[in-house]
């Protein structure tokens, strides 16, 4: 719901349905909202049909990706002999998305619970949830619902008198987005530095541990259960677009709105809608100049291209972008793209980690060039390097670090090169740099 | 062993079959392909990380890196495409968007893989405008000194002090264009190998204390030979600069070093630079040596052997050749030699390399060749017989157990202060100055070949000794030091077979070898 | 939903460190915080997995990571001091230098800086006297840095006080919150 807010009439409140509700974020309070009755419907299924449920559900990971999660646990198999490994990637750490917090701040037990549900499903013992270290109030509470899970055996040796053993274990990250990515979750996890790792091996063959893992999204992991109560039909019904993408997202929306915050709705909601009655619209006197839909590491939309999205994986690829992690930035006019543009390249900058050339010098190069801009001393010929850079930051590296910081920045400068140009061209021709371009 | 599965491509129009699990990268290099790459090193676990080796693979939606990449059956790649070229240009812009552009001073120029690979295939031009980072160079301890604004950060020295040597004492530090190599304060490369990071830094980045400011890379003249200072026998380029060797680096051999040397070895070449050698042949007369010609000097040295049984102390930094020879002189006596030992020190991460205790190329074939290792070097000396000193420097000799030799010949690079009453003195190279061959201690028989040349009128130890055998009216006619060794070849059971050609720059093990050379090290690859 | 809740901790917790870098280094991990440490190696199938935790305990118990503690936990989970390095200054939580007793981040990532997250670090500079960012106010009670994405951008600009989260600060509630730190 469109926390903190009043819940929208028009939201479809699944997963959001107890933000804000403080006593739900106890285990009686849990249990009493029908908490860890999907865990006790699942120990009492086989893993396969659990898989299969939500395979039939149409459930994609929520993290950015959106690849089918009973695809995924499928890819894990039973019975070789090696302990698996199910990790919950609660690193969310994208700017823009801040959905997994709310969902862990507010629900911890639905998240123990789905991770419970998640290690079951994929033969594991044990899941790891990898919570960046910033999330502080996050840690506590998932840390608290842990220890109460623990206390009242849902979790641990026998969970749920099952007598199978699910440990859940909370780990905390230090500050790194790089540690989102999930082979870079898996070395951190392993005491390394956030390094991506070469896929292949990819982590259903050798993961954490070099054991079989699967890496989840929180919200994903959280969604498995009312899944698996209401059966995988009522997830596949809540579609509004493209049948390919079901079930409720939370987007968490920020930047220049009126009402910022988490709102949960069925794949395929009209973003114009979306933005404009649920999100309240643009503040006083102003207007919407661009959103960022999933995230700073997707294509920034125009106005028109946004106004045209049925919000679900496709509809954001369809026009422009990715639905990605479902943190969707509205910036208004206002603001100057430049300075926008040029601060995400700053934050993908920081954050490298510095393993492959490109994205070590690249999104740092990126990052001086367009500060160079903003401050007045760009030339035109800059944004052709910075074209020419993005594309050698792209499709070229470990991971997609560095295709993130091109992104925008591609963007940004094919959607709003008239900011740029004006810019540039604002500047006053002055001799000595003239003798260095 | 199970047969290999065998897989088929094309790299760059030529068809290639190696085994299944190779990559891309070594796939292309049996074809005689070079793919550029920094990170990728055969001898370390493969990292992926500096992208210069990215290929075009048809059909596949992006560049593959080239050394992460196994091979697939009827792979097409090329390496040469406008778009495989484009990355690379691109990694080479940004490899040098920060780097200082010093190559004037610095040290790795001319052998810098960086300056290679941005003349082949870089853009003549940078466009970039900003501040480059500046990062002040470190002392790392040991031998090495780290230049960070050189370094492109391929780790393969972090990787090579993490998995090969398995003293992790470098770190990557920091992240993003930050990241640089680091190490613990206080904790320094003091590692028996750690000086192979400065061979394996593809820049300047890493460098040599000991090198430093000698020499540029284009005025070296290069030797293939053997590290001569233990009995690993580590295959090395001798570097020399003015016939001086400036620098001892590992020359790849699986079988024996890998790609590595230890320190010790590699920084105990100026023993072969010294000054202080005989460089004249010298004949006792009256008032003492003086000098005289070769022919002189053989003859008198045939003189006063001719009929004698004869004791040889040996150095077993020798030659097989010269040990050989020396063997046919003894008539009748016998052999013996000392070697100096030190702590052994093991390269953990690959099997059966370390510095040896025992500090001297030859001490099997000296061994083999029926010397008597020992700590008493004359005691095998009887009275009244003739010494040969070969190579020996008699260090702490007693000299009563030199006066029981009835005469003294001394056929030495250097003229012990113990023998200077010896009644002949012959000069001879020294290991850096001649051909030859030593057996290292799995008896491995490997070649090495002259770096510098002798000084004055010395000769190479083995046609000395060819030509006193002659005027002993032996049977010698020596004109290359494979001649040498096709007679002891012939002679000796346990070199049969063995040739020169056979041998090649890598070696071959003795017929009698312990486990027939099965187990040779093999270098610790991917993880 | 009510602003009470938002951003509560049931107990803020604000431990006054010692940050004498110039006494002698006291091991961390003995008596309670050994066995803390033991209880964690319980959830990993290795030592190295719990480097992480045992650094945070580090920083905890001490206020930063000396380098004496990157050795004392580099022994405890047999690395090197090397490689734990390598790691501490991989993440950016980790504090190589000792700092204020309140050490304010604030997020001046796009979502926020487009919110005026560049007015709350500047009223924090003028209002801590600590000046510059990194640099800790001359009382030693406050350093002030700017920090990539907090993941709480719909209530911009949030800003971490030690442990605690401050969501919605905005430059004319700085002097308040400031005075609440003492």
């Amino acid at each position: 719901m469109g926390f903190p807010h009043q819940p929208h009439p028009r939201e479809t409140t699944v997963l959001s349905k107890y933000f804000g509700d403080a006593d739900a974020r106890t285990l009686d309070g849990w249990k009493k909202r029908g908490g860890y009755k999907a865990l006790e419907k699942a120990l009492g299924m086989a893993p396969a049909d659990i898989v299969n449920v939500v395979k039939e559900s149409g459930l994609r990971g929520r993290g950015g990706a959106g690849f089918p999660t009973g695809l995924k646990w499928s890819f894990m198999k039973p019975g070789d002999g090696k302990p698996h490994y199910l990790c919950c990637n609660a690193d969310e750490s994208e700017p823009g998305t801040f959905k997994d917090r709310e969902l862990m701040r507010w629900t911890p037990h639905a998240l123990v619970e789905g991770c419970a549900i998640g290690a079951y499903a994929i033969g594991a013992e044990t899941a790891y949830i990898y919570i960046r270290g910033e999330f502080t109030e996050p840690l506590y509470w998932m840390e608290k619902a842990v220890k109460e899970a623990y206390a009242a055996g849902i979790i641990g040796k026998n969970a749920m008198g099952s007598g199978k053993r699910i440990d859940v274990h909370v780990h905390k990250g230090a500050g790194a987005y790089i540690c989102g990515e999930e082979t870079a979750l898996m070395n951190s996890l392993e005491g390394r530095r956030g390094n991506p790792r070469i896929k292949p091996p990819f982590p259903a063959v050798s993961g954490v541990f070099g054991m079989p893992t699967t890496i989840n999204n929180v919200e994903t992991l959280i969604a498995a259960a009312p899944i698996l109560l209401n059966g995988a039909d009522w997830y596949k019904k809540m579609c509004l677009s493209n049948p390919k993408s079901t079930g409720t997202k939370l987007f968490s929306v920020c930047g220049n709105v009126v009402r910022p915050g988490t709102y949960e709705v069925v794949m395929g909601f009209p973003f114009r809608e979306f933005l404009y009655d649920l999100c309240g619209g643009p503040l006083h006197g102003r207007k919407f100049k661009a959103v960022i839909p999933g995230g700073a590491s997707v294509p920034i939309q125009t106005m028109d291209e946004a106004e045209a999205t049925l919000m679900d994986y496709e509809g954001f690829v369809e026009k422009g972008s990715m639905l990605g992690s479902g943190g969707v930035i509205v910036i208004d006019d206002a603001q100057p793209m430049v300075t926008v543009i040029a601060r995400i390249a700053r934050f993908f900058a920081h954050e490298s980690c510095a393993q492959c050339t490109q994205c070590r010098e690249g999104t740092a190069w990126t990052t001086k060039i367009l500060e160079r801009i903003r401050d007045g001393e760009g030339t035109m010929e800059d944004l052709d390097t910075l074209m020419d850079i993005a594309e050698q930051m792209t499709g070229k590296t470990i991971c997609v670090l560095s295709d993130s910081c091109a992104v925008p920045v591609v963007s940004g400068i094919n959607k709003f090169r008239n900011e740029f140009e004006a810019l540039i061209q604002g500047r006053r021709f002055h001799p000595v740099n003239a003798a260095v371009a | 062993m199970a047969e290999q599965k065998m897989v088929n491509l094309t790299i760059e129009g030529r068809q290639v079959s190696v085994p299944d699990g190779t990559t891309i990268l070594e796939a292309a290099k049996t074809a005689g392909i070079l793919i550029p790459h920094y990170c990728y090193h055969p001898g370390l676990p493969v990292a992926g990380v500096c992208r210069m080796c990215l290929v075009e693979v048809e059909k596949a939606p992006k560049l593959a890196p080239a050394c992460a990449s196994t091979v697939v059956e009827g792979q097409v790649v090329h390496v040469h495409t406008d778009k495989a070229l484009d990355a690379r240009k691109g990694v080479l812009e940004m490899l040098l968007i920060n780097h200082p552009l010093d190559c004037p001073i610095c040290d790795q120029s001319g052998e810098c893989e960086l300056q290679d690979y941005t003349y082949q295939e870089g853009r003549a031009d940078s466009r970039y405008r900003e501040p480059k980072r500046f990062n002040p160079a470190e002392d790392f301890g040991g031998d090495v000194i780290y230049v960070p604004n050189r370094c492109i950060l391929c780790t393969r020295c972090v990787r090579f002090m993490d998995d090969i040597a398995h003293d992790p004492v470098l770190n990557v530090s920091e992240r993003g264009d930050r990241a640089l190599i680091g190490k613990f304060e206080g904790r320094d490369m003091t590692h028996p190998w750690a000086a192979n990071v400065v061979d394996l830094c593809p820049v300047g980045a890493l460098l040599s204390k000991d090198f430093l400011n000698k020499a540029r890379a284009w005025e070296l003249d290069r030797a293939a030979s053997i590290c001569p200072n233990c009995t690993q026998g580590c295959n090395v380029m001798m570097e020399t600069r003015e016939n001086q060797i400036v620098r001892m680096r590992p020359r790849p051999n699986e079988e024996v070093n890998a790609f590595f040397m230890c320190d010790w070895g590699r920084l105990n070449y100026r023993w072969m630079n010294e000054k202080d050698r005989v460089e004249q042949p010298m004949v006792r007369n009256g008032s003492g040596l003086a000098a005289a010609t070769w022919e002189q000097a053989i003859s008198a040295a045939a003189r006063v052997l001719s009929g004698k049984k004869v004791f040889v102390a040996a150095s077993a930094m020798l030659s097989n050749e010269s040990l050989f020879l020396l063997t046919q002189l003894m008539q009748g006596g016998s052999g013996a030699f000392r070697v100096q030992e030190g702590e052994e020190a093991p390269l953990a991460g690959v099997k059966d390399l370390a510095l040896r205790r025992e500090r001297a190329a030859n001490v099997y074939g000296a061994e083999t060749l029926g010397f008597k290792k020992t700590k008493d070097l004359l005691g095998g000396l009887g009275q009244g017989d003739a010494l040969v000193v070969a190579g020996e420097d008699l260090a702490d000799i007693d000299a009563s157990a030199l006066s029981r030799a009835g005469t003294v010949v001394v056929i030495s690079s250097v003229l012990p202060e113990s023998a200077r009453s010896a009644a002949v003195v012959l000069p001879i190279a020294n290991f850096s100055e001649e051909e030859g061959t030593v057996t290292n201690l799995r008896g491995r028989v490997q070649r090495f070949t002259q770096a510098r040349q002798a000084p004055g009128e010395t000769r190479p130890s083995w046609l000395v000794l060819g030509d006193l055998l002659g005027a002993l009216g032996k049977q010698s006619n020596f004109f290359l030091p494979s001649e040498v060794f096709a007679k002891l070849a012939s002679t000796h059971k346990s070199f049969a077979g063995l040739s020169y050609d056979s041998i090649g720059f890598k070696g071959l093990p003795v017929v009698d070898a312990p486990s027939n050379g099965q187990n040779a090290p093999v270098a610790v690859g991917a993880r | 939903m009510t602003p009470e809740l938002v951003g509560g901790l049931e107990s803020p917790d604000y431990a006054s460190h010692d940050h004498d870098a110039h006494e002698p280094y006291a091991p961390v991990f003995t008596g309670d915080v050994r066995r803390e440490l033991d209880e964690l190696l319980g959830r990993y199938p290795n030592k190295m997995a719990a480097l992480l935790p045992a650094l945070w305990i580090v920083q905890r118990e001490r206020g930063w990571v000396p380098e004496e503690g990157m050795v004392e936990v580099a022994e405890l989970l047999e690395l090197t001091p090397a490689y734990v390095k390598g790691v501490v200054t991989f993440y950016t939580m980790y504090h190589q230098h000792p700092v204020g007793k309140y050490f304010i981040q604030v997020c001046t990532t796009s979502p926020c800086g487009i919110c005026g997250a560049e007015d709350v670090v500047k009223a924090f500079l003028r209002h801590t006297n600590a000046g510059e960012l990194g640099v800790t106010s001359p009382d030693g009670k406050f350093t002030v840095i700017e920090v990539e994405c907090l993941g709480a951008c719909g209530f911009a600009t949030p800003v971490m006080v030690n442990e605690e989260f401050v969501e919605s600060m905005t430059p004319d509630k700085v002097p308040d919150l400031l005075a609440r730190l003492t």
